[in-house]
């Protein structure tokens, strides 16, 4: 399907004999037509095989260290958004229509709207222009010489500007979600039983409203992932950080097909995964849903 | 209709966002006219110029027609310092309503009200040729990826059984993918040697691909329980077609989750645009998108020195917030209870 020829580099050196383009255009099986190709490349991928990349690094250990700092952001962001989002969002519902709610509102709006490039490039000013966070990379260039403790902290450091964009972007609808659902239950009648019973109000809120508003959000987990997967390519790219989303940008522009085919697969791998953990999640959470 | 202006009428913020909107799509509708420049019309000799300034009172202290010097730079070879002055021996008046254009100057004049690009084109100007690309390409690929989606959706959850069954498998693995993760090895496939026309035309496709599936899910969830009410059964006993029936009967029913979605996608589709041309991977040069303009702020002495070049992402911050701000009222009006979406 691509209109990329993987050989057009070595076509276009003068230093190399036509005779050694036709026995790499056979080693690589390009000669033969396309679904062949295809089912050779999906039989070893199933074995575990998913070829080299352009430079010669295998693209398994490549995607190994990727993924798992793509996971990491987004497990840090998930964390952050809940830590923030819920919250927010039971402050919010509790002031219907007061300015706390509105305040909150019109923040979650904002955050919406922000295009996450955008943002990423104003922390990068932010950043630059007062030197308290470092730029690129998730590790600095001493980072071996450190302590463990070192280490994370280290880590840490690096990884507070993408979360920080990815949070704003991300808290928005949770927040709104929240509210909605807390102000859903607020209005039932097993809240307004539990009112008439004479219960305190933080009671009747924490034990009775704020379980049940919970619950539909960990459906949301699942979304909440795979929006993050699409949204931190970008915001990777502008950070340089090493995650799946700015190796399959590297790799599209170098059209190099075995990583992007290979970092496409384990993207929606970890996807659907994301997607099956929430639906488990909500199933231990809420007794209701059955088999 | 008539309750839903009444609606946005009496809240104002929503008020804002749609006069907002329509200011813009009326900015891009007439940039011709609004434009001081041509979409490629480049001073080599002034890349990134600062805005220029606009001077009422002239020097000795009198009002006066507006006018505006022309820059001049200059390089200093010892710092490597490049600094623009104004060259104040010769004033160009700013002349209003002249050759079918809002403002512009005589023709040696240069009036950058948000200075310039690398390749010293007009900024102003740009954004509006560029709006007229960003701010449509939403409603184009909605006009793509909806009835797609609404005719998926309706063939298959009417019909059920296998025919449902494979059908949503093939939504669901489109689904899996992560959506920008496709759409950028979408966009790299596509050959450099096309027209702009043609690139714009299978933007627009990628997008509508993008976006349809999520879409066909719900409304073949809707389908399902509308299926079995007693006016498409009455329909199927007068005879009426398969096809007639869930195009008459069936899908009229999910106008309102249609209307709800559409106008909450409109920001997400600007958004996808905008990030695809920001990785040069969407519209390309020379033509202007709010993305593609804002690639020069990937680069950090632009985004330092010249902050004029971030105005494309304050629109695309302004335009996406008034659509989310409008979609949130409609939903309200014809979603209340928030059972759709």
């Amino acid at each position: 399907m691509s209109p990329v020829d993987p050989l057009a580099e070595l076509k276009l050196n003068p230093a190399i004999s036509p005779a050694t383009i036709e026995h790499e255009t056979k080693r690589l099986g390009l000669d033969k037509p396309i679904y062949v190709q295809y089912i050779y490349w999906a039989k070893n991928f199933v074995k575990g095989d998913m070829g080299t990349t352009t430079s010669g690094e295998l693209v398994s250990t490549k995607l190994k260290e990727r993924a798992g700092n793509t996971l990491l952001l987004s497990f840090c962001v998930i964390v952050a958004t809940w830590l923030v989002g819920i919250p927010l969002g039971v402050v919010a519902a509790l002031n219907f229509k007061k300015t706390a709610d509105r305040l909150i509102l019109f923040f979650a709006t904002i955050g919406m709207a922000i295009p996450s490039f955008f943002l990423a490039v104003l922390c990068l000013i932010f950043a630059q222009k007062t030197g308290a966070f470092p730029i690129g990379n998730l590790t600095s260039s001493n980072f071996y010489s450190l302590s463990f403790f070192g280490k994370f902290i280290d880590i840490a450091h690096h990884l507070v500007l993408p979360v920080f964009v990815l949070t704003v972007i991300s808290a928005g609808s949770l927040i709104r979600q929240m509210r909605a659902n807390l102000l859903d239950t607020l209005d039932s009648d097993y809240v307004k039983f539990a009112r008439a019973k004479g219960l305190p109000e933080h009671v009747v809120i924490v034990k009775h409203a704020l379980k049940n508003a919970i619950n539909p959000m960990i459906t949301l987990l699942g979304f909440e992932f795979a929006g993050l997967l699409s949204g931190a390519a970008l915001t990777e790219y502008i950070f340089q950080y090493p995650g799946l989303g700015r190796l399959i940008l590297e790799a599209v522009m170098k059209s190099d097909i075995n990583l992007v085919m290979a970092s496409l697969m384990i993207g929606s791998f970890m996807l659907v995964l994301g997607n099956l953990i929430a639906d488990i999640l909500l199933k231990v959470t809420d007794p209701r849903i059955k088999s | 209709m008539k309750e839903l202006l009444k609606r946005i009428y009496r809240d104002k913020i929503t008020l804002c966002a749609t006069i907002v909107l329509v200011a813009l799509y009326i900015a891009i509708l007439f940039a011709d006219f609004l434009a001081i420049y041509p979409e490629n019309f480049s001073d080599r000799k002034l890349s990134y110029a600062p805005p220029s300034n606009i001077y009422v009172i002239d020097m000795e202290g009198k009002l006066s027609k507006p006018y505006t010097y022309n820059y001049v730079k200059s390089f200093d070879s010892k710092t490597l310092n490049i600094t623009f002055k104004e060259d104040k021996s010769q004033k160009h008046y700013i002349n209003f309503f002249k050759d079918g254009k809002l403002i512009s100057t005589d023709s040696d004049g240069r009036l950058f009200l948000l200075g310039t690009d690398i390749n010293g084109r007009d900024n102003y100007s740009r954004l509006l040729y560029g709006g007229q690309i960003s701010l449509t390409i939403g409603f184009l690929a909605l006009f793509v990826s909806f009835p797609l989606g609404l005719m998926y959706g309706g063939i298959s959850g009417y019909f059920g059984g296998k025919t449902d069954l494979v059908m949503m498998r093939v939504a669901e693995a489109i689904m899996s993918i992560p959506s920008f993760y496709l759409l950028i090895i979408l966009a790299s496939i596509l050959p450099s040697s096309m027209t702009s026309a043609q690139r714009f035309a299978l933007i627009v496709v990628i997008l509508a691909f993008i976006g349809w599936a999520g879409f066909a899910r719900v409304v073949r969830g809707m389908v399902l329980s509308i299926k079995n009410e007693d006016y498409v059964k009455s329909a199927k006993i007068l005879g009426a077609s398969d096809f007639r029936i869930i195009w008459k009967h069936i899908l009229p029913q999910t106008s309102s989750y249609v209307i709800v979605a559409i106008t909450l996608s409109v920001p997400s589709y600007i958004l996808a645009e905008s990030g695809l041309s920001f990785l040069g991977l969407g519209i390309q040069q020379p033509d202007a998108s709010w993305g593609n303009m804002l690639k020069e702020a990937q680069e950090f002495t632009n985004i330092i020195s010249r902050p004029w070049l971030l105005a494309p992402g304050g629109l695309i911050f302004i335009a996406v917030l008034s659509f989310n701000l409008l979609g949130d009222t409609i939903r309200d009006y014809l979603d209340p209870k928030g059972k759709l979406s």
